[in-house]
Parts: C-alpha cells; structure tokens; sequence
C-alpha cells in the first residue's frame, strides 16, 4: 500500500545528520577562504563600490576571482558585455566541475539541482567528490554537498561583508585598488608550473599590454583567449616534441 | 547601467556555468578540447588582468619607474617564493605606500 502524501514529503526529507556532517567538514577551510573573503570586500570598496554592493556581489556572484575582476573592469569605465564574457572566462572551470558532479546528482529534483549549482565553489566541488566516491548509493549526497557549500557561502558573504566595512573606513590616498592585482599575482604565479603555462601567461599579458588602447577593454577579452590557445598550442607541440625524442 | 543589475546579470552568468551540465542529461560530457584548454584559463586570464594593471601609473615614479610596478616586481618575488596571498599583498601595498610617502 502506498500512500501519495507519504511518498512526496519523503522525496523533500532532509537527512540533517549528513547536512551537519557537510557543515563539520566545512569548518577548516572556511578558515582558509575567510581572508580572501575579506580582501575581496576591502578591494571592492576600493575601487568605489558600496560596502552593500560588495555583499550583494558576494551573495549572489559567490566567485572570488570573477568578482575581483568585474570590479577591476568596472573601474576603468569597461563595457557590461566585457565583464560577463570575463566572468564567464574565468568561471570556466565551474562547467567541468557541473559535468562531473551530474551522474552523481540525477537522482535530484530541479531545484535542488539549482541550489546546489548556485553554492557550489572549489572546496565544495572538492570535499563532495571526495565523499560521493567513497560512500554507497544511498548516501545523502545532497545533504552533504549543501552541508560544505552552505557553510562556504555564508563564510563567504559574511567575511566580504567585514573586508567591505573595513575598506570603507580607509581612506583614498591608501590606493586600495591595487590590492586587486596584486591577489591575482598572487594566484598567478603559482599557476605558471609548466612551460605551456608560462607560454599562456606570456601571451595573455603581452596581448594584453599591446591592445590596451582598444575600446571596450577587447585587450583583455583577446589576450585571455590568445593566451589559452598559446598554452594548448605549447602543449601540444612540447608532447610532440617529447615523443619524437623518445622515439 | 545600475550596478545591482549588473550583479545580477553577473549572477546569472555564474550560475548558468555551474547548472549547465548538473540541469542536461548526465550522458553529455564536455569536449576534450575544453578539459585541454581549461588547464589554461587561470595563467592567461590572470596575467591579462595583472599586467595592463601594473603598467598603469600612479602619478609616482622613482626615475623611469612607476612606483606601480617596482611594488608588483617585489610583490611577485614574495610569490614566487612565499605562495602566500597575504604576503605578497603586505609587501605590494608595503612598497607602495612607502615609496609614495617618500616621493611623493
């Protein structure tokens, strides 16, 4: 005997001991982004925003880096199809991380499958791949994926908030708008571990310097595509260049 | 344009990426191609970011120099050897404001 009432309120029950083991696991790294969380906010006044604004940005946006660099845009007057193409660009990654958790999420309605996209960040990504492979089918894989990606999105509002009200408090003459290239360095430098990265980095930045003039800041959109078809063209010809040694 | 419409705009641009293939059919997989060249997307965008940046000048040069980019020739040195985010911004904005309160 089934009972149609019964069956829909178990499809939305929630198994809040896996969720809350989700939100443990969370713990450590909220630690480690909650910095980064804060430079966000301090740059993101920097370059004129409000501190609202920069919550708002991290509320919904919940990417660092894309952020940081729609604020850089913004600030040098580009254009609104440049910053989403760049906030596209730079997100890339999240489609291969969408396409590897899908097999394990089909099971999932629609809206649950949007929620968990819209919390979904590399260490949520990370940690759930991580559990899903080492758990049997009937693990709550929801549950724990929003258990990480919840925590990491309310670290991440929270400590943008705080960056943002400091940032605000700071005065012009501080150039705090600096800040936002010198994280991307930060984050760049430990990128370039193979010669087709430094190739890729190479190009991006001399194409970049080069158009700089160009309208619509078309200096970045092309050095960042010239830059991604020089590393796979370096790739390319380094591993053909490898095999024809060893052969 | 109003700043929270382009937030939103942003937001959405964001959320399609992770949707995309969590909302198709779990048979599609992403190209090749894209797995190849997504190893790129940070060391190219990134630098196409950084370097008209630290280029730019700030109005304070120490002889042919901006004091931009003698900041970001040191940040980049903690980099390289430190990794460390909070390192790299103390000495980029450390330089910075102490060359600009010396020269400026």
């Amino acid at each position: 005997m089934t009972d149609p009432t019964r069956s829909r309120l178990a499809l939305v029950s929630v198994d809040w001991r896996t969720l809350s083991q989700g939100f443990k696991d969370a713990l450590p790294m909220v630690l480690g982004v909650a910095p980064f969380g804060m430079i966000v906010g301090v740059s993101i006044v920097g370059i004129g925003l409000t501190a609202v604004d920069a919550t708002l940005m991290s509320a919904l946006v919940v990417a660092g880096a894309a952020q940081l660099a729609a604020t850089a845009l913004l600030g040098s007057g580009a254009s609104v199809l440049t910053i989403l193409l760049t906030v596209a660009v730079i997100n890339l990654r999240h489609v291969m991380y969408s396409a590897s958790l899908s097999p394990w999420l089909k099971r999932y309605g629609l809206g649950g499958r949007l929620l968990m996209s819209f919390v979904m960040v590399d260490q949520t990504y990370a940690m759930s791949m991580l559990r899903f492979e080492n758990e049997g089918p009937d693990y709550a894989r929801r549950e724990y994926l929003l258990g990480v990606g919840l925590t990491m999105w309310a670290n991440w509002v929270a400590t943008t908030a705080i960056g943002a009200l400091l940032g605000a408090r700071l005065p012009a003459t501080w150039q705090l708008d600096f800040t936002i290239p010198l994280v991307f360095l930060a984050l760049l430098v430990p990128q370039i571990r193979s010669r087709p990265a430094l190739f890729a980095a190479l190009t991006g930045a001399g194409l970049a310097l080069a158009l700089a003039a160009l309208p619509y800041n078309l200096g970045l959109i092309v050095g960042a595509l010239g830059g991604i078809v020089a590393g796979t063209v370096a790739e390319r010809a380094l591993g053909r260049a490898a095999s024809g040694v060893k052969a | 344009m109003n700043i929270w419409l382009l937030i939103v705009a942003m937001a959405l641009v964001s959320l399609a990426e992770r949707a995309s293939f969590l909302l198709l059919n779990d048979r599609l997989r992403p190209p090749p191609m894209l797995e190849r060249a997504l190893k790129y997307v940070p060391a190219a965008v990134l630098s196409a970011l950084v370097a008209p940046a630290v280029f730019s000048s700030s109005g304070v040069a120490l002889g042919p120099l901006d004091v931009r980019l003698i900041a970001a020739t040191l940040a980049t040195t903690v980099a390289w050897l430190s990794g460390s985010v909070i390192g790299t911004l103390a000495a980029g904005m450390g330089t910075l404001w102490a060359l600009t309160w010396l020269l400026g």
